[in-house]
């Protein structure tokens, strides 16, 4: 099952400056272990202690994932996942 | 060194004096790889707080996705302080997440006379930077506002 995932400017290092990659699972948190497999380093820049980090926006297609299960949110082949830094501050 | 419109200025200003005493936030949308604003984008703060400022995740997704059909980058991302300078915070350094943005804050704190101030945040170093403030690109050499800055 091939999602395609965006990543953002920040994490690109790890892509080797790719803006999109591709990357199988039936959920969210499979998805990024695939995703470490071949672009090592940025799976702790997504997961923090089994939670997505509180820095970081996940989408699937167009719905945030923290109103779909986290890490657990279900993915199908042809879906999209777009990461986003979270903007915010103080 | 940011380069910036005036009227972009202004508009992040009014912004800021809009939503205050909680803080305001948003974004001014530019030419990828021009490092030149000029589309702005005044975010909702899901917060709605005077001491924090979260972009609303649905409008963030609408918005880079926008930019992203346009060939456009975040190159400014505001937010307001209105109580304090404009100074980025210990939580505004640790949530910057656009190494290639300016992050320009404005503080509110005073009624009469605001403070407008713009800072690169890369790893978390923060670094100030001059701001020009312009009529026009024109001749600013920045390119476009249609043209003209002789070579």
């Amino acid at each position: 099952m091939a999602v395609i995932v965006s990543i953002p400017t920040i994490l690109r290092t790890h892509t080797g400056g790719q803006k999109s990659v591709e990357a199988a699972g039936a959920t969210l948190a499979q998805v990024i272990d695939d995703l470490e497999t071949n672009h090592g380093g940025l799976k702790q820049r997504l997961v923090k202690e089994g939670a997505l980090h509180r820095f970081v926006n996940v989408y699937v297609n167009d719905e945030d994932v923290r109103f779909a299960g986290g890490l657990e949110a279900a993915v199908k082949d042809g879906d999209t996942v777009t990461i986003l830094p979270a903007v915010a501050g103080g | 060194m940011l380069v910036i419109r005036r009227d972009l200025v202004d508009a992040m200003v009014a912004h800021a004096r809009r939503d205050h005493p909680d803080e305001a936030c948003g974004i001014i949308a530019g030419p990828e790889g021009s490092d030149r604003p000029e589309r702005f984008v005044a975010m909702d703060n899901a917060e709605r707080s005077p001491t924090f400022y979260r972009f609303d995740s649905a409008e963030q997704f609408r918005v880079w996705r926008e930019m992203d059909r346009n060939d456009e980058a975040p190159v400014v991302i505001y937010h307001s302080h209105t109580a304090t300078e404009a100074y980025p915070s210990r939580t505004d350094v640790s949530y910057a997440g656009e190494p290639e943005a300016h992050y320009v804050l404005v503080s509110t704190r005073d009624p009469e006379q605001y403070e407008l101030r713009s800072y690169r945040i890369v790893d978390g170093v923060v670094t100030e930077e001059p701001v020009e403030v312009v009529e026009s690109y024109m001749f600013a050499h920045t390119g476009a506002d249609d043209t003209p800055d002789c070579p």
